[in-house]
């Protein structure tokens, strides 16, 4: 690509054939034409253009249907509103879109056809810094911009200031028998922008890739008020999402303490303000045995603990009701267990707190004793004979609870939610119920065979997440990179500028010095074109044509720049 | 942290007035339009004459004066120079239309045109709207003591004003472009009043969330890419319309085709960067607020899906047989993304980013 013709500016992103295709098809024959057709295929501006048709339409579904990635519950939910289609959006992948293979088979193969295409085109762009601005078109009243003048100057004195008005082009002098022409171009750096932009996007793919691989990312809750945490194993978490590399054998090690929480509400009951003075300690910490000692930290919404290339979170927070049973016997057993809000906005909470009752010796008495406290927790209660939660402020709490005696079915081998009671079970009979009250702080409540359950209070629990991934910085350095890739490609405009000197009279006006005491003259004239699809070249000629051209000028046009 | 219930009463009138005054501009923008269309001999007899009305109307005062510069010969190549002879909208200038502008000043010194001056009176009140519209959000950021792009209702309105500065700054460069004013002003008083009616949250805090100055950072940049990606999908709407040749008693005053699709591409190169650092940006306050960069969040989906059409524009732009047309509808169904993730995600589709809603 040296001689552009003038009226078609290149394509600015792709290049979209190859010069000597054509010379070669007859050659071609069986699996490596086939080969070098799809190669070809796949590389070309129109395929990257479907492809990214295709990566939008793809994304789409992800915010259209729920995701499990993101909420579990809403698939659930979706599953029950639409039975017949939801098994098959599951089976095409709908549900979980940005792991779908075909997901995967769109961004790889768009991938494939950026490198097909960027590679050839660095090796073009070097190239094509190495070689002089392409010689002068022949007619320069064809091209885009075009000016013409006589000027009182010899060729030389007009081609020095040429030189000296072009400083910052690449320019190139050449003869024509007598005339002299100057080719001069700019904006380079345009191509260099698109290059950076498009390798960047492959680097910021591999930081992602890394990320999910040797990532993960866990979430815990733990009590304010002393709560601790260890990042020591997978089953300390509530959740855990891992990379695909991780097996949780070796895990960052760390410690939290979760001193205080405090959350500052607006009177209208919107949140103002979340902390929680937590104290942590490093691996270096543990390892020397400073386990005594807590560093201090105010772990705040938009604030972060960064620590080793961990970051610890505040996601949320909730409300902890304390409940002690008194058995018959009097055996006592203090239960503390998170509940958790069902409205965000006054943090009415619900959960179930269980017990089993101590000192039985049988094995089928032990298992149809268990208690259960279960229902809601109001932390600003209405006061009414039907708790409600008013403010999210822990103000005035109050609990609506029902107590259960029966089979929980805590030992049944099957894992249950925290928060609530298996409901089977009560319909079945295996529990009964054997109280429903509603309880302030301090009050207690006396079941029919001697046992009370009283509310003593409520704790506050918060909600960290622990998070580590390796790739992010790689991922923000090549955002960063493609940034300015992108904005060099879009603002740099490649132009070339031509200057044909023809001296006016004399045989001896050759582009050289002229005679000492001539009056000389020489018609000037200039052209340019703008390579790239950008307008906006004809405000910039205009300025040259003036500096160069002065009152001279006669003839000043913008063609169509196209 | 209280807020200032003069100033929010303060900032919710202006936005009234400024309504009132887009409204009124546009009702001036549409007489000039209008006007200019009814006033025999004042245009001339090519369809798409490149020059704005402002020389168009100029030109028959002075014909002499444009031998010199001119930046229009229909005929491509340019043996001389013609003045308008006939033809599609070929030639151009919205590069030299900038300098049409300067020209076209100088010599308007005499009695203007009725639709001269009533296009400038419109440019004028819309610059005054801008004066106004600012001020609201000025004063709503006053009355609350926080960044003013914390819910729906603000950064709607926000989004009005990028839009509106971006075609007066365009039109600064080319005045040509003033029968555009009308059709960026009616989205824009739609917006507003949806702003000012379904949308509208009385000046308070906002959450712990997003009290970040990722918020400014974030927010701000996203709302400018948006306002002038509203311009370029206008244009580029335009840019169909006068192509197709539907509507064309309402079409024929527009800028040539063109004109319009230059004017779509250079709003949209300038936009698309920005837009891109928002979303990066919004990337790295993810990764502060919510733990991660990047989480398919739905509206960062639909986000990202705007990025690819954005992409697939200006991929479209370098495609043989894409380039016009097809590139027009790309730009236009990027906006149609742009406005579905605002409204859309934030009000039917539960996210992270719900608590920016209503």
């Amino acid at each position: 690509m040296t001689t552009a013709p003038p009226s078609r500016p290149d394509s600015t992103t792709r290049r979209v054939e190859n010069d000597n295709s054509r010379e070669r098809k007859g050659q071609l024959a069986g699996g490596w034409g086939l080969a070098r057709n799809t190669w070809r295929g796949l590389t070309s501006m129109r395929t990257a253009l479907v492809l990214l048709f295709l990566l939008a339409l793809a994304a789409l579904p992800g915010a259209l249907v729920p995701q499990r990635a993101l909420n579990a519950r809403l698939v659930d939910q979706y599953f029950g509103d639409y039975p017949r289609l939801a098994p098959v959006l599951d089976q095409l992948g709908f549900f979980d879109v940005f792991a779908a293979p075909w997901f995967a088979a769109i961004y790889l193969l768009l991938m494939v056809s950026l490198v097909g295409c960027v590679l050839p085109r660095i090796r073009e762009h070097a190239r094509g810094l190495r070689a002089a601005p392409v010689a002068t078109p022949r007619n320069l009243g064809r091209l885009p911009h075009h000016a013409i003048a006589t000027l009182d100057a010899s060729v030389e004195e007009i081609a020095d200031r040429v030189r000296a008005r072009l400083s910052g082009w690449r320019q190139a002098r050449r003869s024509e028998g007598p005339a002299c022409t100057v080719s001069a171009e700019k904006g380079h750096l345009r191509e260099v922008g698109n290059l950076v932009f498009h390798l960047s996007l492959i680097g910021l793919l591999i930081g992602l890739a890394v990320g999910k691989l040797v990532g993960y990312e866990g979430q815990v809750i733990v009590m304010a008020g002393g709560g601790q945490f260890c990042n020591t194993g997978i089953l300390g978490y509530d959740s855990f999402r891992a990379g695909l590399r991780v097996d949780g054998t070796d895990l960052d090690p760390f410690c939290v303490r979760v001193d205080d929480f405090a959350a500052d509400y607006l009177p209208t009951g919107q949140a103002n303000a979340f902390r929680a003075d937590i104290g942590y300690q490093t691996a270096d910490d543990l390892d020397a045995g400073r386990v005594d000692r807590w560093r201090p930290y105010p772990l705040e919404v938009n604030s972060p603990l960064r620590l080793d290339g961990l970051r610890v979170y505040l996601l949320g927070h909730g409300y902890a009701p304390r409940f002690t049973v008194t058995f018959p016997d009097g055996e006592q057993r203090t239960g503390e267990t998170q509940w958790r809000p069902v409205d965000p906005a006054t943090l009415l909470s619900e959960g179930a707190t269980k017990f089993e009752r101590p000192g039985l010796v049988d094995d089928e008495q032990r298992r149809t004793s268990q208690l259960a406290v279960t229902g809601l927790l109001a932390p600003t209660s209405s006061g009414g004979k039907i708790v409600t939660s008013v403010f999210p402020e822990l103000r005035n709490p109050e609990v609506a609870v029902d107590v259960l005696r029966g089979d929980l079915g805590l030992d049944d081998g099957r894992g249950q939610s925290i928060f609530s009671v298996d409901r089977g079970r009560v319909e079945s009979g295996e529990l009964v119920a054997a109280a429903r009250v509603n309880l302030v702080p301090g009050a207690a409540v006396r079941l029919e065979d001697g046992t009370t359950v009283r509310f003593d209070g409520v704790r506050q629990w918060v909600s960290l997440q622990i998070s580590h991934d390796p790739g992010q910085l790689t991922v923000l350095g090549f955002a960063v990179l493609a940034l300015l890739g992108l904005a060099m490609s879009l603002s740099i405009r490649r132009r070339r500028f031509w200057v044909r000197l023809t001296p006016v009279d004399g045989p001896d006006g050759l582009c050289g010095p002229g005679g000492p005491d001539r009056q000389d003259r020489t018609v000037v004239e200039i052209g340019g074109l703008a390579r790239t699809d950008q307008a906006g070249y004809g405000e910039e000629f205009d300025r040259l044509a003036g500096d160069l051209l002065g009152s001279e000028l006669l003839d000043v046009r913008t063609n169509d720049e196209r | 942290m209280s807020v200032d219930p003069i100033l929010a009463l303060l900032s919710d009138r202006l936005l009234m007035a400024t309504v009132g005054v887009y409204v009124l501009a546009i009702a001036l923008l549409s007489a000039a339009y209008a006007a200019a269309r009814s006033i025999p001999g004042a245009r001339p007899a090519d369809a798409a004459a490149p020059a704005d009305t402002t020389a168009r109307t100029a030109l028959s005062h002075t014909p002499t004066v444009r031998t010199a510069l001119s930046h229009t010969p229909s005929v491509r190549t340019g043996r001389s120079y013609s003045e308008g002879a006939g033809g599609e909208a070929r030639s151009c200038s919205y590069s030299g239309g900038a300098g049409g502008g300067a020209r076209s000043r100088s010599y308007s010194g005499g009695a203007r045109s009725r639709p001269e001056r009533l296009g400038r009176m419109g440019v004028a009140l819309a610059a005054l709207g801008v004066g106004l519209h600012a001020g609201s959000l000025v004063a709503r950021g006053l009355a609350t003591g926080r960044w003013p792009l914390g819910n729906m209702y603000e950064f709607t309105s926000a989004i009005c004003l990028a839009a509106v500065v971006a075609w007066l700054v365009v039109l600064r460069r080319s005045p040509g472009l003033r029968p555009v004013g009308p059709f960026v002003l009616l989205p824009v008083v739609v917006l507003l009043f949806l702003a000012g009616t379904v949308l509208y949250a009385q000046a308070a805090p906002v959450q712990p969330a997003l009290q970040s100055y990722w918020l400014v950072v974030h927010v701000t940049t996203i709302c400018l890419s948006s306002g002038m990606l509203l311009v370029a999908g206008v244009a580029s709407l335009l840019y169909l319309l006068r192509r197709s040749g539907l509507g064309a008693g309402l079409a024929e005053r527009l800028p040539a085709a063109d004109v319009l699709d230059r004017l779509a591409y250079r709003v949209t190169i300038v936009a698309f960067p920005i837009y891109t650092f928002a979303v990066m940006a919004g990337a790295i306050w993810a990764e502060a607020a919510w733990g991660r960069f990047w989480g398919w969040d739905p509206k960062e989906t639909v986000a990202f899906v705007a990025w690819v059409v954005y992409a697939a524009y200006l991929h479209a732009r370098a495609t043989a047989g894409w380039r016009t047309g097809g590139a027009a509808w790309i730009n236009v169904a990027g906006f149609a993304v742009i406005a579905f993730n605002l409204f859309f995600i934030n009000m039917v589709v539960a996210g992270l980013h719900s608590y920016a809603g209503i």
